[in-house]
């Protein structure tokens, strides 16, 4: 089956092993973002540290598909405890590879098991599962900014 | 014909030759399984080669200009509404062409919106068109959006409240609550003939009844009906219908709406502009009787050609057929669904309360990931919605698996999904 492109194996276990899931309680931004076109829902908390230079604390809590969730559990792997220039890079390259339509280099560094997502970016109905922690992240630091 | 229209079957085998796209290859070059024709059929090579040869020998303005060819699409576009006004059994000129039932429901609220405004300055418009805060809208939980959104905005607008019959948890309406809901501030009741995410179909008399008892107007969205069974306008006793062409073979572009002749000469114009005047001067303008009143600016000719050979492709396969192949589709779908462990159907099981239109879920597993599955092996199946967000609600789902059949889809195709259906348990290894 083709589809193993997409469903890679290490996809599989983030959606049936999630980790970082559940809200932590002590936050300074929380971000709830929804693909209204399938109904998934993310909710994100963030604490950024001291400095407001990096991300101290990051939880979440979802609901959806496969992709939308190992695609939260990975982006917890990534981040958590990263400062935000890290951060940026991630979710940039995140980005850039999923509106790539398949044709790729994506930096392990940057992305972590996150690479593994680059079949995902051949099917463009589901582009918007896999950015959907994501974005919600990204809106959750700039509330935890308070900008 | 001579035995009764029951015992004949679809040779769907040969319908199948006349649909060109199922002869295509999808993903992994699998052939293709169509299952979703409640979002919209695919065509015919007749309706393909109608709405071409507008285009190669006939296209020109309609209603306008005195030549030949524009006689010839004014001809063809007028024929067109006479075989569909025929086939639902009115009068060609209580039929409307619009881009989409979307929009024909919107010609019906902003009737009541415009009918309203223009009260205040004008004494003829219709008082029965007229809102006043406290009136009351009734629907159902049941609709699509599109006979939902327009309601709900009249409301906001003019003060009316909406009401809705809630549905059982078998997916039907609790028809046990209408007498509750109807009264004397009831002025419009707009009901769904056929849910397009359950399948559920409407008592439609009861409800007439109901809404009759009090005066109130009765629509009917009748998207999920018309293109899968007999529908005689007359016999429904609705003041308007509406419905889309794209659903029953016919082009993308085209909708419709049927309405009494005394509402379609009460009810004020939605959209104005070219065509659908009488007599225009800086000042002021007079409006055309129906259906003229109603098409404002160059209509869509190739595509109410195209449906016009949607409908006679239909009548000589006959309504009763399709109904009737399309049941036995639904007690095969639903029958198999019931013996895959794992699997919930959504919405009536009996096949009598139900069109062809199922909704289910995979215990555990996401309708994205089901769709996604099932399309691997060339399985279309819609995931999602389905444009009717309280139904989810109701149902406490994010969204269903939805497959729905029409008169190309055979006994394989059942089986292709319920076999796919295992597969996808077998992919995520759930269950």
């Amino acid at each position: 089956m083709n589809l193993s492109n997409m469903y890679q194996e290490v996809i599989l276990d983030h959606y049936k092993s999630p980790r970082g899931k559940g809200l932590q309680e002590t936050f300074g931004g929380e971000a709830h973002h929804v693909n209204t076109t399938c109904g998934d829902e993310i909710t994100v908390r963030v604490q950024l540290s001291e400095d407001g230079n990096s991300i101290k604390k990051i939880s979440y809590y979802s609901t959806g598909c496969s992709i939308s969730q190992a695609s939260a559990s990975i982006m917890f792997e990534q981040i958590d405890g990263k400062n935000l220039t890290d951060f940026n890079k991630s979710s940039e390259e995140f980005l850039a590879m999923m509106q790539s339509k398949g044709i790729f280099e994506p930096d392990e560094d940057l992305l972590g098991d996150g690479v593994s997502m680059i079949g995902v970016a051949q099917y463009p109905a589901r582009i918007k599962c896999a950015l959907l922690s994501w974005m919600a992240a990204k809106d959750a630091i700039i509330r935890a900014k308070g900008e | 014909m001579t035995i009764s229209d029951s015992k004949i079957k679809l040779d769907v085998k040969k319908i199948q030759l006349d649909f060109p796209i199922l002869a295509r290859e999808v993903r992994n070059n699998r052939k293709l399984i169509y299952l979703d024709s409640a979002a919209t059929s695919q065509k015919p090579q007749v309706v393909i080669d109608a709405q071409n040869r507008f285009y190669e020998t006939i296209n020109s303005g309609v209603h306008r200009g005195a030549y030949y060819l524009a006689e010839l699409a004014t001809d063809a576009h007028e024929h067109a509404r006479e075989i569909i006004s025929g086939f639902i059994n009115i009068k060609p000129d209580q039929l409307i062409f619009t881009k989409n039932a979307t929009e024909s429901i919107n010609l019906l609220s902003y009737a009541f919106l415009n009918a309203t405004l223009k009260s205040k300055t004008d004494a003829s418009v219709d008082k029965r068109l007229v809102l006043s805060p406290g009136d009351e809208i009734l629907v159902s939980e049941l609709e699509h959006h599109a006979n939902l959104v327009p309601w709900q905005e009249l409301c906001l607008k003019t003060g009316a409240v909406l009401k809705w019959i809630p549905i059982t948890d078998q997916g039907l309406l609790d028809y046990s609550k209408v007498d509750e809901l109807i009264g004397v501030k009831t002025k419009i009741v707009s009901i769904s003939h056929m849910s397009n995410v359950l399948g559920s179909i409407t008592d439609i008399e009861l409800i007439r009844k109901a809404a009759k008892s009090v005066n109130a107007f009765f629509f009917i969205d009748a998207c999920q009906s018309v293109p899968h069974m007999p529908v005689d306008f007359t016999k429904l006793g609705a003041d308007a219908i509406v419905w889309s062409g794209h659903k029953m073979l016919g082009p993308l572009g085209i909708g419709l709406l049927a309405a009494t002749t005394e509402l379609l000469d009460i009810m004020p114009p939605f959209i104005t502009g070219g065509s659908m005047i009488e007599n225009v001067s800086m000042q002021k303008s007079t409006f055309a009787k129906a259906p003229k009143k109603f098409e404002a600016g160059t209509p869509p000719a190739a595509e109410a050609v195209g449906l016009g050979a949607a409908v006679e492709y239909l009548q000589k396969i006959g309504m009763k057929n399709v109904h009737d192949h399309e049941r036995h589709l639904t007690k095969l779908m639903v029958d198999g669904l019931k013996n895959i462990e794992g699997v919930t159907i959504y919405g009536p099981t009996d096949d009598r309360d139900r069109g062809s239109t199922v909704s289910f879920a995979l215990n555990g597993l996401h309708p994205h990931d089901v769709g996604q599955v099932l399309d691997d092996m060339g399985i279309a199946v819609r995931v999602g919605n389905h444009c009717a967000r309280p139904i989810m609600d109701k149902l406490k789902v994010q969204s269903t698996t939805r497959a729905s059949t029409y008169i190309y889809n055979d006994d394989s195709d059942i089986e292709a999904l319920l076999d796919g259906i295992n597969e996808v348990f077998k992919f995520f290894g759930a269950r």
